[in-house]
């Protein structure tokens, strides 16, 4: 295979036999004004006669009028997390069908999936584009039972991606919580309503042919809310259920009590304070749990008490946030994937709860994506190392279980990026010499904050004079690590199979920024 | 040796608490291998508070042991197991008269010296749980020079006296006074009882004001929630800072020109007052006061 | 110290998240099962660790099982050296 070193000192793959060419990455911002690294492409024309519903009455009708064959690629969106019935409803009529060799692009892969796994060893599908991949579906790629290695994207990255015709998405299945016999969508209503449908507008503008499936099909028009217009659907399939309305729009998710992970962020909030970008009209985007949630109550409290008001917030939007938005402490909230049903609500009644799509959320090579505009991002990781470059995908074991989401794309545009970590997880250090893999660059953190100590990317002068005048509890990382390995012990790195490669990470920009062998 | 403010609770059971306790910016802690503790694994508990005194860094903590009463059967196996760690103090419950510090004091003796330790480097702080107890508190913090603290144990000593323990805090008024005023006459730190509601922090914030007015020089903790509202109580205010301030430079004054008064704002100071501006002085440090400035 | 020298099979610790459950048993040779999620990323770890406590007790020989809730090194230690203190015990103290 051809491979070459990255500027990170990764080795990755120039050539993907069954998937394509890949230039290796360079740096967040190389790729910027060049000619051709965006070409756009055509929505296709259809020529439908007229009609006054799309309805029809099955799945296999729908896929017969799709045109689908053999080797071609589908799409589903995520939004309906681990409540989703729709992927393993769509997945096994194809399968029963005879489909074979089909592309899974999917935004993501809800961690109730392990049937997917089922699918490539049956051969239904052979080639997978996504986002992230965890449970047994980890476990099968990361043992080379998939023949093509998979392409892990950003949600950035990925709209790039069908942006440029890099996925060509054939038919996107699109589950749809409130549908008329036209087509038009909305996530915010019905019985499996999800909130925003942020990465599903991102398939239905590029794909050659788009099925609605809906357990929800209401008078004409849908109104007031249109996430997705009729003139991008193609037909439309009725089923008892979408999923689990329970496991869709949760409970939201509660500040953590655990005290370490309160302790971690605590002092990012303090961080963030000492860094002086809270000033009126800042933005922010939080974390989905633990400490990287956390950081919000402090922040809240903070701003209801010098009467701070914030510009924007952005995410992957939880209750918490959207409770912010309902206290007046933001001016808007830009949601591309809503977590619960607090957040539902909110896009429902606040007309200041803005649904946007994948490419305005976070594609780098618009006119400009939404993630260039945040002032302070906080991330989670499940691993460091002491260059600063962070791993969402991989456990210590070297076996996918994770997913890159907007990680790249946030680190990226924030002015503050800080990623919040304990310094040990499970008994085993957090920071290494060199990530299992490389998801974020380190060139994009410019910190780390443990419950052991805040350490701050030296390409961050500044920053770090602000936290030391602080009196922030600022140490070395690679003192920290050391520190920790005295009480763990160092662990063993992972044992790869160097022949054979499970995964490619993609860098926003369509570089590749490391490669993910299978384990030995 | 720096002021205790606070005093975190930790069961000596309990690696997944033990390995954390630096990082919540506890002043101190407790070690407990008595009340949270079963039966069955108070040797565990014993081996793990030894492990970690021996080989972990607590950093900046002062860390302490309570180990099982002097009536146990595991009073002797602690102390042989944990003053060679030499931790920075040992707790012993329900002291009753001196000759329980006594006791365990010429314990604790024969295992420094055996283990080349200074004799009495391990101090004892010792716990008021019972109403004889609280009658004999001076005798007991005046018993040897080891004893660095009396602590009082709200839960037993209610229990001991048939009554209820309330957020008010009324039925401990008496026992909390005389308590303070016999370590301050004995020369002793002396701790509050824990406050048990974790989520009540407004009542643990009032409790611990009434309790540093009274002369407690620390209190407990029982969660690391609690550790902020704490130090919030002990925080001194700018008016008694900068007193403190003028007191002690007085005080250096008077020593400099060989003068045996010192006078503060035309009143006359004396040691007790200097010493108690002195204290104060290193408390305000541990909040960033800045001394430059008047 | 002595030889140890152990009387019959004891445990330590529990299963609670950093903790670990340490069972030692009689043997001729020292055997180490080492189970749990860390159980490739510190089996060098985790042996270095057996051996040295072995060798500190002159342990004759032990067939040791450890399942690790992802414990710190000194936790690990000490429930060891909490089992072999119970494996040693007389019988006639029960």
């Amino acid at each position: 295979m051809n491979m070459a070193l990255n500027s990170l000192g990764r080795n990755v793959p120039l050539e993907l036999p069954g998937v394509g060419s890949f230039a290796p990455y360079k740096s967040p911002f190389a790729m910027l004004g060049q000619p051709g690294a965006f070409a756009g492409t055509q929505m296709q024309l259809r020529r439908p006669a007229p009609a006054r519903s799309k309805v029809v009455e099955n799945i296999e009708k729908a896929v017969e009028l799709s045109g689908l064959k053999d080797g071609m690629t589908i799409s589903f969106h995520h939004h309906l997390r681990n409540g989703d019935a729709v992927i393993p409803m769509v997945l096994d009529i194809l399968r029963k069908m005879g489909f074979k060799s089909l592309t899974l692009a999917p935004s993501s892969i809800p961690d109730a999936h392990d049937c997917i796994a089922d699918y490539i060893r049956s051969g239904l599908i052979n080639r997978l584009y996504t986002s992230g991949v965890r449970g047994e579906l980890g476990k099968l790629l990361s043992g080379g039972e998939l023949e093509i290695p998979v392409v892990i994207r950003s949600h950035g990255g990925r709209a790039r991606a069908i942006e440029e015709g890099s996925i060509s998405i054939d038919v996107a299945f699109l589950a749809a919580p409130a549908c008329d016999p036209l087509g038009n969508i909305t996530g915010s209503t019905g019985p499996s309503a999800c909130g925003s449908l942020g990465y599903a507008i991102t398939d239905a503008r590029y794909a050659r042919h788009v099925v609605a499936i809906t357990d929800n099909l209401v008078e004409y028009p849908l109104n007031p809310r249109i996430s997705i217009p009729q003139y991008l659907v193609d037909s439309i399939v009725c089923v008892d259920s979408l999923g689990d309305p329970k496991k869709i729009a949760t409970g939201a998710a509660r500040i953590t009590r655990n005290p370490v992970d309160l302790k971690i962020a605590k002092d990012s909030f303090r961080l963030m304070k000492a860094s002086r970008i809270l000033e009126p009209g800042f933005s922010f985007q939080m974390g989905v749990g633990g400490a990287s949630l956390a950081v919000a109550k402090y922040l809240g409290e903070y701003m209801k008490e010098k009467g701070l008001c914030g510009s924007f917030g952005l995410g992957g939007v939880g209750g918490y946030m959207a409770g912010m938005l309902e206290e007046g402490l933001f001016d808007a909230v830009f949601d591309v994937q809503s977590f619960d049903s607090a957040v539902t609500n909110s896009m429902q009644k606040n007309p200041k709860h803005i649904e946007i799509d994948a490419s305005w959320y976070a594609s780098p090579f618009n006119a400009g994506c939404i993630v260039n505009n945040l002032d302070c991002v906080i991330l989670a990781a499940l691993e460091v190392d002491t260059d600063f470059n962070v791993n969402v995908l991989t456990g210590h074991d070297g076996v996918l279980r994770g997913a890159s989401g907007g990680h790249q794309d946030t680190a990226a545009g924030a002015k503050l990026s800080i990623v919040v970590a304990p310094s040990f997880r499970g008994g085993v250090p957090s920071i290494k010499d060199k990530v299992t893999t490389v998801t974020t660059p380190g060139e994009t953190v410019d910190a780390i904050v443990t419950e052991r100590g805040i350490c701050i990317n030296p390409r961050r002068e500044d920053l770090l004079g602000s936290a030391l005048k602080s009196g922030l509890p600022v140490v070395d990382i690679t003192a920290l690590k050391k520190e920790v390995e005295k009480l763990t012990g160092v662990p063993r790195p992972a044992e790869f199979d160097h022949d054979k490669i499970a995964a490619v990470v993609e860098y926003r920009d369509g570089t590749l920024i490391d490669t993910v062998y299978c384990r030995k | 040796m720096k002021p205790c403010r606070s005093m975190l609770y930790i069961p000596g059971d309990s690696p997944g608490m033990i390995q954390h306790t630096p990082i919540f910016g506890a002043d101190s802690i407790l070690l407990d291998l008595e009340d949270a503790v079963a039966l069955t694994e108070k040797d565990a508990a014993r081996k793990m508070v030894a492990c970690y005194l021996q080989d972990y860094d607590f950093k900046d903590l002062i860390v302490t042991v309570r180990v099982n009463g002097a009536d146990t059967e595991f009073f002797d196996d602690d102390l042989k197991e944990i003053i060679p760690c030499s931790p920075a103090a040992i707790r012993i419950p329900k002291c009753n008269g001196p000759a329980d510090v006594l006791a365990a004091d010429k314990k604790i003796e024969e295992i420094e010296k055996a283990n080349s330790i200074p004799v009495g480097k391990v101090r004892i702080h010792a716990m008021i749980e019972t109403a004889v107890g609280v009658e004999n508190a001076f005798f007991i913090a005046s018993a040897c020079p080891r004893v660095q603290a009396l602590t009082l144990g709200g839960q037993d000593l209610t229990a001991d006296m048939g009554v209820q323990k309330t957020k008010e805090g009324w039925e401990l008024f008496y026992a909390r006074s005389r308590v303070v005023v016999a370590a301050r006459a004995a020369g002793v730190d002396v701790y509050d009882t824990v406050w048990a509601d974790i989520t009540d922090k407004e009542g643990l914030l009032k409790e611990c004001r009434s309790i540093v007015g009274l002369g407690f020089t620390g209190k407990a903790a029982i969660h690391p929630d609690q550790i902020e509202t704490i130090h919030q109580a002990f925080m001194p205010n700018e008016k008694e800072f900068r007193k403190a301030l003028r007191v002690t430079e007085a005080a250096e004054n008077a020593k400099k020109e060989g003068k045996g008064v010192i006078s503060v704002d035309g009143k006359m100071v004396d040691a007790p007052v200097v010493a108690r501006a002195r204290h104060l002085l290193e408390l305000a440090d541990l909040y960033g006061f800045e001394r430059s400035g008047s | 110290m002595g030889r140890l020298i152990l009387l019959k099979t004891a445990s330590a610790g529990t299963l609670e998240s950093s903790d670990c459950l340490v069972t030692v048993s009689p043997a001729e040779k020292l055997k180490l099962e080492y189970k749990g999620p860390n159980s490739e990323v510190f089996a060098e770890r985790t042996m270095a660790l057996v051996e040295n406590v072995s060798k500190r007790y002159s342990l004759s020989g032990a067939e040791i099982s450890i399942q690790d809730q992802g414990a710190l090194e000194i936790t690990i230690k000490a429930r060891l050296e909490t089992a072999l203190m119970r494996a040693v015990k007389g019988v006639a103290k029960e």
